[in-house]
């Protein structure tokens, strides 16, 4: 779900410490090193990197592309490979039974097992297309605050990972807690007020 | 500023009676003092409650377009505590449709006032930025209902709205 879906879900993050100088060429560095890299065959089960908010599938951070207005809007890319286990299940008996047949063996080591499993995923990840998803980003960088748009968590876990490395920034999620710290004003007596809260019963 | 992981659970209940004051706010119409003049904020189409039982989590959730909510009142005086709310937020001719969950201020099925159909590439930056906009008051909504009820709630004035929201829950 991207930002222009008529239905979206959001997360929303603070970053913690101001880029004071030079925040576009930073931030453009960060998009640009850590962009999408198609990378055609591979083992690797997950791929992710940004890419453009307009060009999902031609990053392009060139010139002040990913500004708009008083916000940088770029998206996340996480392609997927998934190969059903029911497939992995039945590779996995006829390369089992071609390695019984080779050493005459009634039964593998569990080793042999092993290896013989990390073979049939390799040529499976190898032969199945990854899914690519996109998951927008809005970064209003005046008030340090993120929209990610997306609720899944392994999603928003990549996002914070790759954002940390990209921009050398750490996210804070806004919960209950930090926006009652971060966002809401509080005084530093009614900050103090706040650590020792407990939950109340509206039950008499 | 406490660690992320332990202030998350150690105040997710906030998150919780957040919802909570929300719904009695909105019942008893005291909501209007905060918002701006003339917007109005609804109960939307589903709300979730929870309560704990010693070891084991009652839920209610209450669905539909004008759902009856005397199922969510029985479950609040029961002790239950709104886990997830939809509102509907007015503000002149427009409407924001909104889920937010307590625990953790996730927004889900969030719906905007309509903007039109992008025709050309070039409306694609134009739409974004608009868009942005509306998400935007959602978030002005919540920041400011949200700093309403937590320098209540850090202060000697949430004793007595406790006692109000009680009578509410009673009646």
């Amino acid at each position: 779900m991207g930002l222009l879906s008529s239905t979206v879900s959001i997360n929303r993050y603070y970053v913690e410490g101001k880029i004071e100088e030079h925040i576009l060429g930073i931030v453009k560095k960060g998009l640009i090193k850590y962009s999408f890299k198609e990378t055609g065959e591979t083992l690797s089960d997950k791929m992710s990197g940004w890419t453009s908010f307009n060009n999902h599938f031609k990053p392009d951070f060139e010139g002040s592309s990913f500004v708009l207005g008083d916000y940088f809007v770029f998206s996340l890319r996480i392609d997927k490979k998934s190969v059903s286990s029911k497939i992995i299940k039945k590779y996995l008996y006829f390369e089992t039974l071609k390695r019984l047949e080779e050493s005459g063996q009634k039964y593998l080591p569990v080793n042999e097992k092993k290896l013989i499993k990390e073979h049939v995923m390799s040529v499976l990840l190898l032969r199945v297309p990854a899914t690519p998803n996109i998951y927008d980003v809005v970064w209003n960088y005046e008030k340090s605050i993120i929209c990610f748009f997306s609720n899944n968590k392994s999603a928003n876990e990549e996002f914070e990972t790759l954002f940390q490395r990209s921009f050398n920034k750490h996210l804070i999620k806004i919960f209950p807690y930090s926006e009652a710290v971060i966002l809401s004003g509080l005084s530093d007596q009614e900050r103090d007020a706040l650590s020792p809260i407990s939950l109340t019963n509206f039950m008499e | 500023m406490l660690d992320a992981s332990i202030s998350y659970y150690r105040y997710a209940f906030l998150g919780c009676e957040f919802l909570t004051w929300v719904w009695y706010s909105v019942s008893t119409s005291s909501i209007k003092t905060i918002l701006k003049k003339g917007d109005s904020l609804e109960i939307g189409k589903k709300i979730v409650l929870e309560r704990k039982i010693n070891a084991s989590i009652e839920k209610i959730t209450i669905k539909g377009k004008d759902a009856d909510l005397e199922e969510g009142m029985i479950s609040l005086k029961k002790g239950a505590v709104v886990k997830e709310i939809n509102l509907l937020y007015k503000s002149g001719e427009k409407e924001w449709f909104f889920t937010i969950t307590g625990e953790n201020f996730n927004l889900s099925n969030i719906k905007t006032p309509d903007i039109g159909f992008i025709e050309t590439k070039n409306d694609v930056e134009k739409f974004a930025i608009e868009k942005i906009f509306l998400f935007n008051v959602i978030y002005s909504l919540i920041d400011d209902l949200y700093k309403n009820f937590i320098k209540i709630r850090v202060s000697d004035k949430w004793k007595p709205v406790v006692s109000d929201i009680r009578k509410w829950i009673k009646t």
